[in-house]
């Protein structure tokens, strides 16, 4: 491949100081370097905006799930149809779009890697079949521990070692990145029909609480010296007041000691579902004060948005007992889907209006979010794709968090329940092009522990975004331009390959698929497998033998060392 | 050598438990597997389709793909269909070919499943996978499906006898309910078992949640029940802990069809208000899950895929094989792990026989014979990798055992032949 050279763009790389400043980048064999010689591939970036490739730290893009949603939802892909090209694929886009698509759509926006937010280990293949079928896109994915048998049962036994032994070889089983955590003990429950009630409530064959099972998990997570925090989807989504749940939930990973080289030890999802305020949906109002109020106290926590669209989307969680009370609440139609031994999940279609009440105090809480947490590294833009709305309204979130007026001619359009239930009207802030390249790839790249991803100093990956907007001369008036901008990168490069010109797919490479690889001493190990083998025996319809996921699946891995776990 | 924890490639239960014993490159022992799945692999060597074939006579694979390329991209309207009986890698290289040419692709589900999943479209699903049912059903529903017959280990391996975490008693602890028009194997082992009408099936669904949501039905029966038994099968599945209905294509494909599935989704997530229940489909060849999957996450769309606008559109009824072929729209097909010859109705059939078709097949079957071109293919599950899903949605990687005869490869190798030259055709 040849080298390359982006010149002349404003650039905005927050990891290493720089805000906006004008200079070149220089990229060889795939990563940022010092300088190229002459010969180098020239990518004129003159008067635009450069920031390292966009990472997604929460998006639902491969496996049962979100197939689940392509399936059902025909009429969706009706609405976008997407044509083969010379070298791409074709396929179907809006809220459940194909793998190729998925792809194509990312790097169109300059992103260059997504987190896939759910895997239930005994499908992880099929995860990871879907994730080699989403071209140019470095990927992971995570992995769900928080319902899962063993998980339950070592907490139960306080049996900590095992569970730190458990968490590392499900892993590694799984190929999974982090440890995903979705509604702790309820999805268990709903099993039976049922859900949990809190933090505090009762997880009913165990005898144990959401609490505990968080508490251990995060402990573990640390000690194992993971690169990203677990990863959290709290109790009681959805029910108005949880913000509660979720302030109290924050709380329960304060006493966690955090793994060497950083602070946070929670990273809270979606948080726009769990920032209710109010007794019912009828009276909702924004809990975001309350969160923001706690959150810029608190450094050990990170968030993510889920930021409500008002677009026909496909909500899927792996929380069962939610989706059952979406489909009580719409009618739409439901699918369930439960995992034995480890997790769940619902599918049901939904649409956010701009004139109901609800749904605009969802959308003001997103955004709500973003502006009153003080530290932009630590709030992080997403719809929770496509549970908000899909990632290709991502740029029009954007245009919201940088232009006070994008946000007043959207408020305008909405039901007046975003004037009296939210206080956005009040709420001036506006993000800076630094603020953005933060929550969107810096921050997010950081909170993941992506060493070389968010940055563009040398060393780094070289995967780069170019976005045909001059932040000098920028204002916030002018933010249909920003969305243009943002929607179509001018360039975006991938390991150093041009792969999007003028917003169209230029190259469409394989990107790879990064997993974390804990270990802990060998024999805690063989304790951990003898149990594992005969629980197997006696409750899974696998052999073990048959469980964990083969290299065939990953023809182009990142393994990333866990830093602890080993004493 | 031997071989454990081998994943069976014959029906959707994709049993991972069987030990098999190879020598001298053949396979000379099979434990824990089904007559079925046992014969399977025992006579995997038996009536092979030796050579690739073109118009009948012995052909060179350059050749015979030479060929087959060919007719492939001189047709107006190709289909590609099959797919149930191979891996995932084949079937994703095949929906490739199908939008390369702007054919269509369709898998064999439009023949069996199919309306299960139309049904799936408009109302959705309440399911789990086969270990819920194990560890936690204790009432077990067999609809318009006959296990001991199909399926032949899923109630010992899944549904029926084995102890689960919270049913120790094993048999005992459970339940067994079937309904079909006619008293099967599967109906004799049942605790109860319900003779349907023919083409009731519906009605006897929409009775059932009536009764559930607490409504008087006044009639004195139902599809041939009697009503004071209606009610109390009602009541029982509203007792149940947690319940489950599998169904077959007694339902599918009986008078109704995706309506059948629609009312049985209904009752079931009408159930999920008063206690656990879900059903699953007891799909029948080991991979038509998968075909179904990669052919949804690559297109969107499950089955009858058209490409001909470039870009994928779904219509099941326009698109499906059966349908394509008896009207005479398709003018090449390309078969891929099936038998269409044998099992389609006699105009489509008679169709298929007029029009050039391409094979890839292990075995000489009808359809072969009356290919132009017929290349042999390894048996995946066998002599190649590769990936099934299972019927309740579980992947599982399928082994090689053995080596394929001299000069025969995997479905996906030739496919990808067939596909670059194909490729190299457009230009």
């Amino acid at each position: 491949m040849k080298d390359a050279l982006i010149k002349g763009g404003f650039v905005f790389d927050p990891l290493n100081g720089v805000d906006g400043e004008k200079m070149d980048i220089s990229l060889s064999n795939g990563r940022v370097v010092e300088k190229v010689g002459r010969g180098a591939e020239v990518v004129d970036a003159t008067g635009m905006t450069v920031m390292p490739g966009g990472v997604d730290l929460h998006s639902h893009i491969a496996g049962s799930k979100i197939n689940i949603g392509r399936l059902m939802r025909p009429e969706d892909h009706r609405k976008d149809q997407v044509p083969k090209g010379p070298i791409t694929r074709g396929g179907v886009g809006y809220s459940c779009p194909s793998t190729f698509v998925t792809g194509y759509r990312y790097a169109q926006m300059g992103y260059t890697s997504v987190m896939e937010a759910a895997m239930p280990p005994l499908s992880a293949r099929h995860v990871h079949e879907e994730l080699n079928d989403t071209p140019i896109i470095d990927k992971a994915a995570f992995t769900l521990f928080g319902n899962n048998y063993f998980t339950l049962k070592y907490v139960r036994d306080g049996d900590h070692d095992r569970l730190k032994a458990f968490v590392a070889w499900l892993l590694r089983a799984s190929r999974g990145y982090a440890v995903k955590i979705v509604n702790p003990g309820g999805v268990e429950n709903w099993k039976w029909g049922r859900n949990v009630n809190g933090l505090d409530g009762n997880v009913d064959d165990y005898g144990i609480t959401p609490r505990q099972i968080i508490t251990s998990l995060a402990r573990v997570n640390e000690e194992l010296g993971l690169p990203h925090t677990i990863h959290l989807h709290c109790n009681n989504l959805g029910m108005p007041g949880n913000y509660k749940t979720t302030i109290d939930t924050m709380e329960v990973a304060k006493a966690v000691k955090p793994a060497d080289g950083r602070k946070t030890t929670i990273h809270v999802v979606h948080v726009q579902f769990n920032a209710l305020a109010g007794s019912n949906w009828g009276n909702v109002k924004s809990g975001a004060p309350m969160i923001a109020e706690y959150v810029n106290a608190n450094p050990h926590v990170t968030l993510d948005l889920g930021q409500a669209i008002f677009t026909d989307t496909t909500t899927m969680t792996g929380d069962g007992p939610w989706q059952f009370n979406l489909w009580n609440m719409t009618g739409n139609k439901w699918v369930n889907s439960d995992v034995e031994m480890e997790a769940g999940a619902g599918v049901v279609p939904y649409t956010f209006k701009a004139n109901n009440p609800a749904n605009s105090v969802q959308w003001g809480i997103g955004v709500e979010l973003a502006l009153q947490v003080k530290d932009p590294w630590r709030v992080y833009m997403t719809t929770d794709h496509p549970n908000g709305g899909p990632f290709t309204f991502y740029p029009q979130v954007m245009a919201w968090l940088m232009s006070r007026k994008a946000r007043t001619d959207a408020m305008n359009d909405m039901n007046k329940a975003i004037m009296k239930r939210t206080d956005l009207a009040n709420n001036y802030r506006e993000y800076t092009f630094s603020d953005l390249a933060v929550t969107t790839r810096a921050g997010t790249a950081r909170a993941l522990g992506l060493k070389d991803k968010g940055h563009l100093g040398v060393g780094a990956d070289a995967d780069v975004a170019v976005y045909r907007v001059n932040p000098e001369t920028w204002r916030p008036s002018q933010y249909k331009e920003l969305e243009k901008a943002f929607g179509r990168a001018a360039y975006t490069v991938k390991g150093g390959q041009v792969v999007v010109k003028d917003g169209e797919v230029v190259a469409a490479p394989m990107g790879a698929t990064h997993w974390v690889d804990a270990r802990v001493p060998e024999g805690l190990e063989k304790e951990l497998m003898k149990d594992v083998e005969e629980e197997f025996k006696k409750y899974y319809t696998v052999s073990l033998r048959n469980y964990p996921v083969e290299d065939a699946y990953l023809p182009v891995q990142l393994v990333h060392r866990a830093t602890g776990g080993e004493a | 050598m031997r071989y454990e924890d081998v994943v069976c490639p014959f029906c959707g239960c994709l049993c991972d438990d069987l030990e098999v014993s190879v020598e001298d490159g053949h396979i000379t022992e099979v434990k824990n597997a089904c007559g079925i799945s046992r014969s399977k692999f025992m006579n995997h060597g038996a009536n092979r389709l030796e050579h690739p074939m073109v118009d009948g006579k012995k052909a060179s694979l350059d050749s015979a793909v030479k060929e087959a390329v060919d007719l492939l991209s001189k047709a107006e309207r190709p289909l590609v269909y099959g797919l149930s009986s191979t891996e995932c890698g084949a079937i994703g290289k095949a929906v490739e070919i199908a939008e390369t040419m702007g054919g269509i692709i369709d898998n064999t589900s439009s023949v069996c499943h199919g309306p299960t999943i139309l049904a799936l479209q408009q109302v959705g699903e309440s399911k789990a996978s086969l270990g819920e049912i194990r560890n936690r059903a204790d009432l077990v529903i067999f609809w318009g499906s006959n296990p001991t017959e199909a399926h032949l280990r899923h109630i010992t391996r899944y549904s029926g006898m084995p102890k689960g975490m919270y049913v120790p008693e094993g048999r005992k602890g459970r339940k067994i309910i079937v309904v079909d028009v006619r008293e099967t194997g599967s109906g004799k082992l049942a605790d109860r078992f319900i003779k349907v009408r023919p083409g009731s099936d519906f009605e006897l669904l929409q009775a059932l949640r009536a009764c559930v949501r607490g409504r008087e039905l006044p009639a004195e029966e139902v599809a041939g029940v009697p009503m004071a038994e209606v009610k109390e099968l009602a009541d029982q599945m509203k007792e149940a802990r947690f319940g489950i209905v599998f169904f077959g294509l007694g339902l599918t494909q009986s008078e109704g069809r995706h309506m059948n599935i629609d009312a049985a989704v209904g009752l079931v997530a009408e159930l999920n208000r008063h206690t656990k229940f879900v059903l699953t489909p007891m799909r029948g060849h080991y991979n038509v899950a998968g075909a179904n999957t990669v052919t949804t996450w690559q297109t969107g769309y499950p089955y009858a895929v058209d490409f001909s606008r470039g870009y994928p559109r779904y219509n099941p009824g326009e698109f499906t094989s059966v349908d394509l072929l008896s009207r005479g729209e398709v003018d090449a097909t390309l078969v891929v792990a099936s038998d269409p010859a044998s099992n389609f109705p006699v105009d489509a059939a008679t169709n298929l026989a007029k029009m050039p078709v391409v094979t890839l097949e292990q075995k000489t079957t009808p359809t072969t014979m009356m290919s132009k071109v017929a290349i042999p293919v390894a048996t995946a599950g066998v002599e190649a990798e590769g990936t099934a899903y299972r019927m309740d949605g579980v992947p599982l990687r399928l082994k090689k055992l053995v080596e394929p005869p001299k000069g025969v490869h995997p479905d996906e190798e030739v496919l990808d032949m067939i596909l670059k030259g194909l490729k190299e055709a457009k230009r």
